[in-house]
């Protein structure tokens, strides 16, 4: 359709300036005609580019991001206002979110630092993790749809490809096409998958590699051949471009773009919690690599793709729930081993049946812990005690198929430290005794595991100590009492 | 309009009430009941008197295959169906059989066409549990001028069919409660579901809820007192596999 004028009005808005001219659609400022100039928040105005020589996939993506958008929430994608009738003037009303997006990293002459671009994946992988949690499949991440806000956060934009779990999807196909776009393309998608959250953290290696190495993973192919290239081709190791990586981050980035779904990160957030734990990250030989994978190897692995071919996939709120991030708080004193053992069984058993799932376990020490002058008691000493100590308790929890890891905060009030670190790593469930962290000093004041239960951001596991077998025959004498606490 | 649509409560007086109940909640303004108003359950008199007040003010009610053998019971028995047909007609007045005898086969209501079963031949009464069945009777209702959506019952299931990128029919099983959004430039077939006798393993009451301006569809599951439905066909001296199957679900 022909520009819209400034100063027209358009079904109550009043059409701004157009702020992107774009293949698909163009993007107007635009305000209330009437009343409040907005609705707390400034807005732009999408309208699709629908003349005679366009394609209906043009018109079907719109109404698949009409669809989407006004069923999103959250801090991660722009607010939905309003949507034109398809048949009549097709436009969608969102919130303009300002910030840069990718790209802007992209056309540095310089590459951004390692630093930056862990900061960026862990800010894409919280996003995409919150899109997933709502059952939404972004299917179409790339540098120009990733925003960052001033604060760092990042907003996902363009949902005409995605996939909603609870909606019929428009796109779908008996043929089952790839829809995308190809250089981010997850494997999967190029054989017409369309609903693994798996997708979008392939989509988002892409990205890690090429705001490392400057260099597209997989290029940009234009044929369905070139495209089927990554359902067995490993791309060059970005060390191979950019020696001084770490090898951690390689690791990182290589697990993300795996040609099988199922050896990626199983969720986002646990590509995240690697993004802010290097130290945590097993490295193999994939992280040391600086050359890329043997033809004999690749062979193989093509000979396997050439059978590869369209499966339905779970819900991804389903799939990503059975791959939690499962956090258990662990007491550094003043804790009976009837206390400890109980916590070890419930993590073991909150870990579920399933591989995949990471259990983070967090010790949080009070300040007065360490001296800056007592030798033995330094920051460095202290922490690598208390750590010590944690792997210990946690070491029969070390199961294959599920990554254990070890942490010991500072701070003087736990509960908060505890809660500030679910959040920040997206953690799924909290386990923690039920009568541990002081209880006994704090009687009137909340204890911790109340605070942490009533604030958490996710479901909190009280655990009880399992019943010392020396009180058991106290127990008759007191009646019908529940067990005793610790 | 947010128009509620009920098919197939046979019935079912708890399972009616519950959905309605449910239906208003939801901030229904209008009623559809898709047919099978009868057979199988134990309370046909009260479900009738109960529609036919709805219809009098401005309720939809078309015909389904339980309603005519109620209205015309057959001579012979050849099916459990049949066999409560005639018990069921013995239940109903007069007035009450004449309502039913005197029903539409589809009604259509700006841009939705409401029918039983199929809407290639409705007093066929075919099922329409496919893709190629919904393809047909889609077909049928799309010639009807400014027809975009087609809601029916008969085989007892949720379901919403759409077509693709390649514009051939796709099926898609609803969740239950979430507002699936049905824009009203393409054309759309739903099988609402029973209201009085779910067959997919899970016994709560089927019925789903249109909402014209925002063009929504929500497929609904409603818990209801299966226990007392099923207790006033064992009472009633119906077969106890009308009264399990509430139990059930299935």
């Amino acid at each position: 359709m022909k520009l819209l004028d400034e100063g027209t009005e358009l079904d109550g808005f009043l059409i701004g300036g157009c702020i992107h001219y774009g293949s698909m659609a163009h993007i107007y400022r635009v305000k209330y005609a009437q009343g409040p100039s907005d609705p707390g928040f400034p807005m732009i105005m999408k309208v699709p580019r629908m003349t005679a020589g366009d394609g209906a996939e043009n018109i079907v993506s719109f109404e698949v991001e009409h669809q989407i958008l006004q069923a999103l929430s959250g801090p991660h994608v722009p607010r939905f206002v309003a949507a034109g009738d398809l048949e009549r003037l097709p436009y969608l009303v969102m919130e303009y979110v300002p910030g840069r997006t990718l790209e802007h990293w992209l056309e540095q002459a310089e590459r951004p630092t390692v630093d930056e671009v862990v900061r960026l994946g862990v800010a894409m992988a919280h996003a995409v993790h919150s899109l997933h949690q709502q059952n939404v499949v972004h299917l179409d991440l790339k540098p120009a749809n990733v925003l960052v806000r001033d604060d760092g956060r990042v907003v996902l934009l363009d949902f005409g490809l995605s996939c909603h779990a609870h909606f019929p999807d428009l796109l779908a196909e008996q043929l089952r096409r790839a829809v995308g776009s190809p250089a981010w393309m997850a494997p999967e998608q190029v054989v017409g998958v369309r609903g693994d959250p798996r997708s979008d953290i392939f989509a988002i290696g892409v990205m890690l590699y090429q705001l490392l190495t400057g260099e597209l993973p997989f290029g940009e192919p234009q044929t369905q051949g070139g495209l089927r290239q990554r359902l067995w081709m490993d791309p060059p190791p970005p060390r191979r471009h950019r020696p001084l990586l770490p090898p951690w981050l390689q690791e990182v980035v290589l697990r993300c773009l795996e040609p099988e779904a199922a050896l990626r990160y199983p969720s986002a957030a646990h590509l995240a919690f690697d993004l802010q734990h290097p130290e945590q990250v097993r490295v193999t030989a994939r992280g040391q690599a600086a050359h890329g994978t043997g033809a004999w190897t690749h062979f193989k692995r093509w000979l396997r793709a050439a059978g590869m071919h369209y499966q339905p996939s779970p819900l991804p709120e389903r799939q990503i729930a059975e791959v939690p991030i499962v956090m258990v708080a662990v007491p550094y004193k003043d804790a009976s081993d009837a206390t400890l053992y109980s916590l070890r069984q419930a993590a073991a058993r909150s870990l579920g049946t399933r591989p995949g799932a990471r259990l983070a376990c967090v010790t949080v020490i009070s300040p007065g812990e360490t001296s800056t002058v007592r030798e033995e008691d330094s920051e460095t000493n202290v922490h690598r005690r208390y750590l010590t100590q944690l792997r210990q308790w946690a070491q029969p929890l070390e199961l294959p198929g599920h990554q254990t890891s070890c942490h010991v905060l500072e701070s003087g009030d736990v509960a908060q430290a505890l809660l500030d670190y679910a959040g920040g790593n997206r953690v799924s469930v909290i386990v923690m005794g039920a009568a541990t962290h002081g209880l006994m000093t704090q009687r009137l004041i909340a204890t911790v595991p109340i605070k942490v239960a009533m604030e958490a951001p996710c479901t909190v596991i009280l655990v009880k100590q399992t019943l010392p077998f020396d009180r058991l025959k106290e127990l008759p004498a007191r009646g019908a009492e529940s067990g005793p606490s610790g | 309009m947010r128009l509620a649509l009920l098919s197939d409560i046979h019935a079912n007086l708890q399972a009616l009430e519950a959905c309605l109940a449910h239906a208003r909640a939801q901030g229904a303004d209008r009623l559809a009941f898709l047919g099978d108003l009868v057979g199988y359950g134990a309370h046909p008199g009260p479900v009738m008197q109960r529609i036919m007040a709805l219809a009098a003010q401005g309720a939809l009610v078309l015909k389904g295959n339980h309603d005519e053998m109620a209205a015309q019971p057959p001579a012979e028995n050849r099916s459990m169906g049949e066999s409560t047909a005639l018990w069921t007609h013995d239940q109903l007045d007069e007035a009450q059989l004449a309502f039913l005898g005197g029903l539409p086969l589809t009604v259509q209501h700006d841009r939705v066409l409401l029918v039983h079963a199929s809407a290639d031949a409705p007093a066929q009464w075919r099922y329409v549990y496919d893709t190629p069945m919904a393809e047909l009777s889609l077909r049928a209702a799309s010639a009807v001028e400014g027809v975009r959506y087609v809601f029916g019952g008969h085989v007892h299931r949720q379901s919403l069919y759409y077509r693709g990128a390649d514009g051939r029919l796709l099926s898609f099983a609803p969740t239950d409660g979430v507002a699936v959004p049905v824009s009203s430039h393409r054309h759309w077939l739903a099988t609402i579901g029973s209201v009085g006798q779910p067959r997919d393993g899970n016994p709560k009451a089927m019925y789903a809820l249109f909402d014209s301006a925002r063009a929504q569809l929500t497929f609904h599951r409603v818990a209801y007192d299966h226990q007392a439905a099923a207790a006033a066909i064992r009472r009633a001296g119906l077969p106890d596999f009308f009264a399990d199957r509430l139990e059930l679900g299935r």
